[in-house]
């Protein structure tokens, strides 16, 4: 079931360029990342387009939350080739960094700053200028206007997670990887926030999920991982049956 | 300098609302000039005594402030942010070079003229030490921002940042003590050990501007 598209990105970089063609947002081919004795991740490959989505999805410790982190150029690959943004991880890393917006299991604020101060220091490090107006109206959109002065280490969970997308999309990132965006919110939250972390008009989107129900029915593309970080899917989103979903849940599918 | 400068304002402010470093070094020092005042039951030091009992006691309330720069990076998520950020990785060096600086220098402030109380009759010769006291906490603060950096992520943190700093600041701490025990520019070998001293700053300023990139990769 799974397709691998194996390359060398060099090659396929200046197939591009013949081409005419923008490389794509991401890029990986025989992607591997080892902590130690274990692997996390193994020959991982697909392609995703700008504007694209992509949803992750496979049982815990399948190396969902490392291929982000790779993404995000918080990991370096142990081997392969990643390319995002253009850039080739590790050696391009800079070229990607402040075009990426990430929300991880952390909310990566401070807790002894506001929620208001969190977001102007972000700003101030992505070199936003006069970022009080996009600040408050992306307190406004997930309903936190009121709670931008309290101090972060007194938001509930949920809370955090807000604070937490609005701090990922405040420099208005060209690619968006999410880790469970959803975690700790309700449905009414998670509806405010679903507007800002949408894919399309140029942004690419790769969100890690376990509601693979949901995310398979957004369309899009599809990556399923099994245990030992193998991609047993890469494709079309709806290529992939919600049966068969849950059998790589469960370990049937390898 | 954007990043550098947004980096300390924000420890600088968490430093006043939580006040988790400064006001513990402080105390830590009048306590260990309690302890020298009766263990060596002298109303008066001067010369290496003196030098070396402040000396002594700015180094191990440096290692309170030392321990702690790095920990809401590591545990609140910064490494990560400021990694994902376009900035130069070394301004998180740099600010946390500058911070450790400023707590030194509060620290200084207050615990160098309770120092004087305790043991000086004469303090006229504290003025000249300034400029000692500030290479010193240059090269203390340089020192102890890459430790705290490569010792953060250690469980073992506690033990490891005064296991691996005190030995490289001896060398700092053997420049500045001549110079604090002598407290007066006639000293002829004053401009030896200043340069000691400032030598032993941009060395280590250099060795963490070069390596901190490879202590933030994974």
């Amino acid at each position: 079931m799974a397709t691998s598209t194996k390359r060398d990105n060099g090659v396929a970089e200046v197939h591009d360029a013949q081409q005419g063609r923008e490389p794509p947002a991401i890029r990986l081919a025989g992607l591997w990342r080892e902590f130690g004795e274990r692997i996390a991740l193994q020959d991982v490959s697909l392609e995703l387009a700008h504007g694209d989505s992509l949803v992750v999805i496979g049982p815990n410790g399948s190396g969902k939350t490392t291929l982000l982190r790779v993404l995000a150029t918080l990991l370096r690959p142990s081997g392969g080739d990643v390319a995002v943004l253009g850039a080739r991880l590790p050696r391009e890393a800079w070229r990607a960094r402040g075009r990426i917006g990430y929300v991880g299991h952390e909310p990566l604020l401070y807790r002894d700053l506001t929620v208001s101060e969190n977001l102007r220091f972000h700003a101030t490090l992505y070199g936003i200028q006069a970022p009080e107006r996009r600040i408050d109206e992306l307190l406004e959109r997930v309903g936190m206007s009121r709670r931008a002065g309290e101090l972060t280490r007194n938001l509930s969970a949920g809370m955090a997670q807000r604070a937490a997308v609005c701090r990922a999309v405040l420099h208005e990132p060209e690619l968006l990887l999410l880790d469970e965006p959803s975690a700790h919110l309700d449905p009414e939250a998670s509806e405010l926030i679903a507007p800002l972390i949408a894919a399309g008009a140029g942004r690419t989107c790769v969100t890690v999920t376990h509601d693979f129900r949901a995310g398979l029915a957004a369309g899009g593309r599809a990556l399923a991982l099994g245990h030992g970080g193998w991609a047993v899917y890469s494709g079309p989103a709806e290529g992939l049956s919600a049966s068969d979903a849950e059998a790589i849940y469960r370990g049937a599918l390898r | 300098m954007r990043a550098l400068g947004a980096i300390l304002v924000k420890d600088l402010r968490v430093e006043l609302r939580t006040l988790e470093s400064v006001p513990g070094m402080v105390l830590f020092a009048v306590t260990t000039f309690v302890i020298f005042r009766f263990g060596l039951d002298r109303t008066s030091l001067d010369g290496s005594l003196a030098a070396g009992v402040l000396l002594a006691t700015v180094l191990f309330a440096a290692i309170l402030a030392v321990n702690r720069i790095f920990v809401a990076e590591r545990d609140q998520g910064g490494l990560d942010a400021i990694r994902l950020a376009p900035v130069d990785a070394n301004a998180l060096l740099a600010a946390k070079v500058a911070a450790l600086v400023v707590y030194l220098v509060i620290l200084e402030a207050i615990a160098v003229p309770i120092f004087a109380v305790f043991f000086l009759d004469e303090w006229s010769a504290l003025a000249p030490l300034a400029l000692v006291l500030l290479l010193a906490d240059l090269g203390l603060a340089a020192t102890g921002a890459l430790v705290s950096s490569l010792a953060t992520g250690s469980r073992a943190r506690d033990l490891l940042v005064p296991l691996v700093l005190l030995p490289l600041i001896v060398a700092a701490a053997a420049a500045a003590e001549p110079l604090l025990a002598a407290g007066a520019p006639e000293y002829d070998e004053v401009a030896t050990w200043l340069a000691v001293l400032g030598l032993y700053d941009v060395v280590f300023l250099l060795v963490g501007y070069g390596v901190f990139d490879f202590v933030l990769e994974d």
